[in-house]
């Protein structure tokens, strides 16, 4: 640690430039842009609390928020629950883990990119590679993205195939539980679904909550996969809220109410993650020899 | 077998004795082959779509969903060759180089920007620290939704539509939180008698920062190149907000043109540009899988 506080100083200037140019003046400016009713070709022009009273009586407003929340609440339990099944059959040391674990990641890393989502267009499209092989069972072709839940259910399981960063995590967590604890247990006779739920989720708690926070501050903000599978069809089943913005503000070119609609969005996220950090002192138990750095 | 393991013989001698070793043992084995069947279903289900996008890539557009199968019965190049020429004037590899013109920089604008304040915050003492570095977790956290209209102006402003800097020029200031944060871990975990011996020994904090810091971060700096290497590939609304004419398409966008453009969709083209799309993160994450797995563990561990 160096005394030299203006040298630290110029050390993180650059963030502050940036926090202040790229960060906090966007974000402010779209909370006055809300206020506005701006097309890109008039100059902005205030019109107040328009654009938020509007919003009061705007169906595609709730059902994308509606759809948003369905999405995150979908996704992130089963991504989670998937993404610690497979860490937990993972950490039995078995020979090969580390294949299993590249196979796992590989959707990661591929996921949120464009050739994926077309790829989830060929599968699930009417005469799709998954009809292809329901067919084989005789069953009728199911217009897995023409049917609102089902178009839903396949936007969801793109997400959820890409389980393998947080499985990482788990795993590396997993790992770092001693192996004493599970030894004492046994001894005391402890089977092994007792030792997962008795010693392991607490002990890696901290973990479960990293996960989640990260899992759905992305989940709020889900925009390429709903947008190249579904276009957010039918009938607005997936039309995630980032889709509403984007297309209001650049296909519509209306930037007041697609920044009134961003300004919803972030405290609709705000209140959702300050409920997760105020519920974390419930359920997240840090223990004393990590928390001390 | 038996010279590496001496006591084999007395062991199974043991166990013939011993049936409570043997039923452990037994089920021991039944466990393993378990877990093995479990994930080896899970990784056949989850990795068959990929290997039927390969292999689509190489059958006729009549057979992709004809036959489930990984081999082509009619082995066929034209899905490579017409995918390659797209329907615009440009051929793929156009759009495969326009993607490397912001990925590039980017890559390396976000590793020395990182890098830099990283440093600041892991070894200095700077008035009001804390309230930066909760500013830092906040970016993390902050949805990217409630920035893209005032940024849009921004560069509107700038006249920077329709280029690649608006997709790079704010990583040049440690924009991505995450990867700042990534850093400081590391940072934290080193052992700083390096540095303090080459501090008695005259040496100024650039030079601590150059050789000292800068050796014992590469493999976090590493980490950090190839997350942002596969962001920044696999990142479709910024291309799309920012790049407007079809010569300076990246690959995200030419993959949305072309499930756009044709009805009557030709999937052995687009499975095959899909394919060649992402094979350079493929082979990116098997060459350096485990800098992918300490980068991302140690974010989420030692957090």
């Amino acid at each position: 640690m160096y005394e030299n506080k203006r040298l630290g100083l110029l050390y993180i200037s650059p963030y502050i430039i940036g926090l202040l140019v790229f960060t906090a003046f966007p974000f402010l400016s779209s909370l006055i842009i809300s206020f506005t009713d701006y097309d890109l070709i008039n100059p902005p022009e205030y019109i107040g609390l328009d654009n938020y009273r509007y919003m009061m009586d705007d169906d595609t407003f709730y059902q994308s928020m509606g759809v948003t929340f369905a999405y995150v609440f979908l996704t992130i339990p089963l991504k989670l629950a998937f993404a610690l099944f497979i860490a937990f059959v993972l950490n039995f040391k078995l020979r090969g883990i580390k294949f299993f674990r590249t196979a796992y990641y590989i959707p990661s890393i591929l996921g949120s990119s464009v050739a994926i989502a077309v790829l989830w267009r060929a599968i699930f499209s009417l005469d799709g590679l998954l009809n292809s092989f329901l067919g084989i069972f005789g069953v009728e072709a199911i217009s897995w993205l023409g049917e609102p839940v089902f178009a839903m259910f396949s936007v969801t399981l793109l997400r959820v195939w890409q389980f393998g960063s947080a499985m990482v995590i788990f795993l590396a967590a997993l790992q770092s539980v001693p192996q004493s604890q599970y030894e004492a247990a046994m001894i005391d006779g402890a089977s092994k679904w007792q030792m997962f739920t008795k010693i392991t989720v607490p002990l890696i708690t901290p973990v479960i909550f990293f996960n989640f926070i990260m899992q759905t501050t992305q989940a709020f903000q889900e925009f390429t996969a709903p947008y190249v599978i579904t276009g957010g069809g039918p009938a607005k089943s997936t039309y995630l809220f980032s889709l509403y913005i984007y297309e209001t503000a650049f296909k519509y070119f209306d930037l007041g109410y697609g920044s009134a609609l961003a300004w919803v969005l972030f405290v609709a996220v705000a209140i959702f993650t300050a409920i997760s950090f105020k519920s974390s002192k419930y359920w997240v138990f840090y223990s004393g020899d990590k928390g001390g750095k | 077998m038996n010279k590496v393991f001496p006591n084999k013989a007395a062991l199974s001698a043991d166990l013939k004795n011993n049936p409570m070793l043997r039923a452990e043992i037994r089920k021991q084995r039944v466990g393993a082959s378990i877990r093995y069947i479990i994930l080896l279903f899970f990784g056949l289900v989850m990795l068959y779509p990929l290997f039927w996008m390969f292999s689509a890539a190489f059958k006729p557009n009549h057979e992709i969903f004809s036959s489930l199968s990984l081999w082509p019965k009619n082995f066929s190049l034209d899905g490579f060759i017409n995918g390659w020429n797209t329907g615009t004037e440009y051929t793929f590899g156009r759009f495969f180089i326009n993607t490397l013109y912001y990925v590039v920089p980017k890559v390396i604008l976000t590793v020395i920007s990182s890098v830099i304040v990283a440093y600041g915050f892991a070894r200095f003492e700077i008035p009001f620290k804390k309230f930066w570095f909760v500013t830092l977790v906040a970016t993390i956290l902050l949805p990217t939704s409630v920035l893209l209209i005032p940024q849009y102006l921004m560069f509107r402003e700038m006249g920077m539509l329709d280029s690649y800097l608006p997709l790079y020029l704010p990583m040049a200031f440690a924009t991505q939180g995450f990867f700042v944060f990534m850093l400081i871990q590391f940072l934290r975990g080193l052992p700083t008698d390096m540095e303090e011996a080459a501090q008695i020994d005259g040496c100024n904090s650039y030079q601590l920062l150059w050789y000292i810091v800068v050796p014992m971060l590469k493999p976090a700096i590493i980490s950090v190149a190839l997350f942002q290497f596969m962001w920044s590939v696999n990142d479709f609304l910024g291309p799309l907000i920012y790049i407007s004419s079809v010569e300076k398409y990246p690959i995200a966008l030419a993959l949305k043109l072309s499930i756009d453009v044709t009805e009557g969709t030709q999937w052995n083209e687009i499975l095959a540009m899909a394919s060649i799309a992402i094979v350079p993160s493929i082979v990116v994450f098997l060459i350096a899988q485990n800098y992918f797995v300490e980068g991302i563990s140690s974010g989420g561990v030692k957090g």
